[in-house]
């Protein structure tokens, strides 16, 4: 057994990119579902959208970098308005389905043959993030064995992906104690409520939207920027089931339980990942149980587990308070 | 090594969920066929800087896998090993450049397709009109498919109010359980379809009797119901993929049966009958909904569960019998799409977001919305690979919804909702 | 304004769409179908400013469905109607809200999972901190939100639950919730309220105390319109009661008047013996029951049989 490598991965896991993107993600949501009780299921979309907004302006068009982020901001807004003005309206329901099928649309797009020429296709893109790098302050990595063991650019992205999560923290937090989140707020307890006081609910529902949307839109910048490459399929609904799952892992409508619930889960995940590829190679679990491909299946029926759990037991998440959730009368 | 493990973690993770490729780590990889038929055992030498770094021959299934470190290769198709029949197409020739990223596969692409004497001389291109009978057939057959699941779906919803994310997971279940009946133990197809029907009908009796059901007593939300049944859906879809591996497998019978034709079209018969018990099945249901004392209960459990409790029906049990035949149903479903398409562990969920599409146009908890919905989601489909690339139809039905939810939000027979 | 300085109501004719010396709500060929069935079908009706007027009517009669109509909630097929003037046609709840006319729901909206306090600072309206990018800098908002606060305050003292300020409203009883509702109604400064059976579900100790707060509203100066079941409120605290059956108005007139009008009672008892006994809440049979005697001894089957 190699401990050291099993503690190396969960600990770097926990302040990692992967935790980062999928904290922006989580917060995005969070605007969406814990607050304002949109129900978007397609959040992978915004993170795509930017996610090639930028990858596509500076490969394929060859824009400068900070044009292909305006793009993809740019992109994510348009998205927001395009999956808000036809559905806002609509029960909840419809927006669930309406935001899943978009999500597959746009991934399907991406990874379309017809459209390579620009997007890559089933490849995808790389070779975007050069001037991200080069901005790169850092001369050497960092290495506190068994804990850490990471080069520049790592640290880079680490550095801007958290300053990105505390400042999309900041805002939220800002705007959830203002009459402005005040009305988003109400509008998830009821929005006709909301309505005969003279608020413009859709109105706040597409800013609501707009703003999950560009939040979440970080994290698909980190995406790209931190594999240097955007892959189509790694845009599927998995990414926002994940994202819900760490969102009421972390706890629903709390400014940092996206934050908390992301590294929670990421740290879970690989920790039980490295430890079950670790026990099939020195043979305490035999192949004919589990092989190291299996093992990729187990992480997913555990977050599957996990979701269903929390939901039943503590939908207010592990750090909640059981009272608010009680108050719920969905 | 950070990121490289990570990126491997991460890769399997986001990429074994939607492709049919099952690697981990980094390399090269891909999928050679020719007309519809994979090729088998082609050499595939990569090199770096010159310096051979690994050959690899293609499979039965046509698919090729070379891990190799992240860097810059050249890919080359060795063409004496192809088949005597087959040759490279377009201009591209046999060699690629290319580079391979941390945690990523990169797909070689080779367009291989008949040539020389064994290849059938080339047709002239058939007109839209010549394709389109047998489109709107195709669109028909696959509508049926998901009629079976939408009516489950629609029903459920109806009686319950949750929209359902593991209802591709019984039409997998279904299919399934035919393959293991059918492959594995070697029953014949029609017994292994009927015993997938009951075992789907179980499934489903089982989930309400002791997930669901228990969820209601302890009053979930709807909202809460929903994701819960995400995270069913995860499991279900993972435990198939943990049992059955991530291969596509045919059944043992009639796998590649010939077509027939009848006037215009070109059908293999197993897909005629195939329609005619989806046909019968759903004509059926349907007749039971409108005519039966149960389906009359059911009815009135859809439109006020609690005016319904209070005239003395057992809402309880008409949701359990809901959930019995929206589970053979499903299993129905599963096994036809099967036999249409091959058996995987994701077929269900790749297949349910059009069944939401066809449940949501003809207006959610419509039971005959959903049937509707069901033809022209599995019609436009279809159809519209005449004008746009085939692997967008689905793009067309998820936009032929939205699109349809402009003009008419509370879908085709759906009613609006009163306030206050 | 005080309710005597008002043109009376004494010479307005006792008909359905009479004409109000000072009409605040004046609505003309209101009509709504769902499906084959017509819903609410009014010709003319006109509400008296600074009155309460009652909405009364057996269930099914469209009462709420015309207060869906007159508030933007619902879209009707045909009519125009003008509050304070202005026409309303297809404006949006939220605009209707604004111009001064605010409603309460049959079943309580209370924002359950906002505190009390939340709950009535969100009926203000011209909110600055309400802006997306004004609520980044509190500096901007702060100053408004204090005022707001302080008259949300006396609000909650007046309605008794400035004890209950910082607890959810979701913690609260049914009937302080219907208190919640029709303070945090007013915090929008509306010339007309619009509350929709604001006794139903209100245990009886509270029933008392509500009145109160309804009359009080018109002692303010606001006009009230309200759908009720409950006939012994209606006499109690109406100044003009409007009778609604099968979606079109009945008759008009004083409480006293109208209960003892027979067309009244032929549609409460009529709408009686049509409907299935289990759909039918007790109200109205109470209510019916409560007219004078002379009326409800009448046979009402006499038309049937």
């Amino acid at each position: 057994m190699d401990w050291n490598l099993i503690i190396q991965v969960s600990f770097e896991s926990i302040i990692g990119s992967t935790a980062i993107i999928y904290a922006l993600a989580a917060i995005g949501l969070n605007v969406h579902f814990g607050y304002t009780g949109l129900l978007n299921f397609g959040q992978s979309a915004f993170l795509g959208v930017a996610a090639y907004g930028l990858a596509m302006s500076v490969t394929t068009f060859g824009l400068p970098f900070w044009v292909g982020i305006g793009v993809g901001l740019l992109g994510a807004v348009v998205l927001a308005l395009l999956l808000g003005v036809p559905t806002l309206r609509l029960r909840a329901d419809y927006l669930a389905i309406v935001t899943i099928a978009a999500a597959e649309i746009i991934r399907l797009l991406f990874r379309s043959v017809s459209l390579s020429e620009w997007t890559g296709g089933s490849d995808g893109l790389q070779r975007f993030s050069d001037d991200f790098y080069a901005m790169n302050p850092y001369s050497q990595g960092i290495k506190i064995l068994p804990l850490i063991d990471m080069d520049s650019r790592d640290l880079w992205v680490l550095t801007v992906g958290w300053i990105l999560v505390a400042l999309a923290c900041l805002i939220v937090w800002l705007l959830m104690r203002s009459p402005w989140g005040r009305v988003l707020k109400a509008i998830r307890e009821d929005e006709d409520a909301v309505r005969s006081l003279g608020k413009n609910v859709f109105s706040y529902k597409i800013q609501a939207l707009i703003l999950g949307g560009v939040l979440g839109s970080l994290g698909g910048f980190m995406f790209a920027l931190s594999r240097a490459a955007v892959q189509p399929d790694t845009y599927g609904t998995e990414l926002t089931f994940f994202a819900y799952t760490i969102l009421i892992l972390g706890g629903a409508a709390r400014v940092f339980g996206p934050v908390v619930g992301a590294v929670i889960f990421w740290f879970l995940i690989v920790f039980i990942d490295a430890l079950l590829i670790e026990l099939i190679k020195v043979g305490a679990i035999p192949t004919a149980i589990m092989d190291p491909n299996q093992a990729g299946s187990v992480r997913y029926i555990l977050v599957g587990v996990g979701l269903m759990c929390l939901l039943i037991f503590r939908p207010q998440g592990i750090f909640g308070d059981k009272k608010e959730v009680m108050l719920d009368a969905r | 090594m950070f990121t490289a493990l990570l990126g491997a973690l991460f890769f399997a993770l986001g990429v074994n969920a939607t492709s049919a490729y099952a690697a981990e780590g980094e390399g090269l990889q891909g999928a050679l066929s020719s007309g519809n038929q994979p090729v088998a055992g082609v050499k595939i030498n990569a090199t770096q800087n010159g310096q051979p770094v690994g050959s690899v021959v293609s499979g039965a299934d046509g698919k090729w896998t070379l891990s190799v470190p992240p860097g810059k290769y050249e890919v080359v198709l060795d063409e004496s090993t192809l088949p005597e029949n087959v040759g490279l197409q377009g201009a591209a020739g046999p060699t690629r450049s290319l580079e391979v990223f941390e945690g990523a596969m990169r797909n070689v692409l080779y367009p291989l397709g008949p040539v020389g004497a064994g290849a059938p001389p080339p047709e002239s291109e058939p007109t839209m009109l010549d394709r389109l009978p047998n489109l709107v057939y195709t669109g028909v057959h696959i509508g049926l498919i998901l009629a079976l699941g939408a009516l489950g779906v629609s029903l459920i919803f109806g009686t319950m109010g949750l929209t359902n994310f593991a209802h591709g997971e019984l039409i997998t279940f279904g299919a399934l359980a035919a393959f293991v009946f059918n492959s594995t133990i070697g029953l014949p197809l029609w017994l292994a379809l009927v015993l997938a029907v009951v075992a789907g009908g179980g499934f489903g009796w089982l989930q309400d009797r002791f997930f669901w059901g228990w969820l209601r007593k302890r009053r979930t939300g709807l909202v809460g119901m929903m994701i819960v049944s995400i995270g069913l859906a995860m499991v279900l879809r993972y435990v198939f993929l943990f049992q059955f591996r991530g291969d596509t497998r045919q059944y043992a019978d009639y796998a590649a049966q010939a077509g027939v034709e009848i006037g215009p079209l070109l059908i293999a018969p197993k897909n005629l009958i195939m329609d005619a018990v989806a046909i019968l099945v759903l004509v059926a249901v349907s007749f039971a909904l409108l005519k039966t004392r149960l389906g009359k209960a059911t009815r009135a459990v859809s439109t006020n569960p609690s005016l319904a409790a209070a005239s003395g029906i057992d809402v309880d049990k008409i949701i359990r019998l809901i959930w019995t035949i929206g589970g053979a149903l499903a299993a129905l479903s599963g096994v036809m799409l099967g036999m249409f398409q091959g058996v995987n562990f994701q077929m269900g969920f790749q297949m349910l977001l059009l069944v939401f599409a066809a449940v949501t146009l003809g207006g959610l908890g419509t039971a005959f919305g959903a049937l509707l919905g069901s033809m022209v989601v599995g019609v436009v489909t279809q159809v519209s690979t005449l004008w746009v690339p085939t692997e967008l139809k689905n793009v067309s039905a998820l936009a032929a919804l939205i699109i349809i939810l402009l003009i008419r939000p509370q879908g085709i027979l759906g009613r609006r909702e009163r306030i206050g | 304004m005080p309710a005597e300085t008002l043109p009376s109501l004494a010479d307005v004719p006792r008909e359905p769409g009479a004409k109000k010396p000072d009409a605040i709500l004046v609505a003309d060929g209101v009509v709504r179908r769902f499906g084959g069935l017509t819903a609410v079908n009014v010709n003319h009706v006109e509400i008296p400013r600074g009155r309460i007027t009652a909405l009364i009517g057996p269930n099914g009669a469209g009462k709420t469905t015309f207060f869906n109509l007159l508030t933007g909630f619902d879209k009707p097929d045909e009519g125009t109607w003008t509050f304070n003037g202005k026409t309303l046609g297809g404006v949006p709840a939220h605009k209707v809200a604004r111009l001064g006319m605010v409603r309460t729901f049959q079943l309580t909206k209370a924002l359950n999972r906002l505190t009390v306090m939340d709950n009535m600072l969100l009926g203000a309206t011209g909110q600055k901190g309400e802006n997306f990018f004004r609520a980044l800098i509190p500096a901007t908002w702060r100053a408004q939100e204090r005022e707001i606060t302080e008259r949300a305050e006396e609000l909650l003292v007046r309605f008794k639950l400035d004890a209950k300020r910082n607890d959810f409203a979701g913690s609260l009883s049914g009937g302080q919730r219907k208190l919640l509702e029709m303070a945090r109604a007013l915090m929008v400064r509306p010339d007309m309220v619009m509350l929709d059976e604001p006794m139903a579900g209100v245990n009886p100790a509270l029933t008392q105390s509500l009145l109160g707060h309804v009359k009080a509203l018109r002692e303010d100066g606001m006009t009230v319109l309200f759908v009720e079941h409950d006939m012994d409120m209606v006499r109690d605290i109406s100044d003009w009661v409007i009778v609604m059956g099968q979606g079109s108005v009945l008759a008009e007139g004083t409480p006293d008047e109208v209960m003892a009008d027979p067309r009244v009672i032929d549609a409460y008892l009529g709408a009686h013996h049509d409907d299935e006994p289990s759909e039918e809440p007790p109200a109205p049979v109470a209510a019916a029951a409560d007219a004078p005697e002379t009326a409800a001894e009448k046979p009402a089957g006499e038309e049937k049989a």
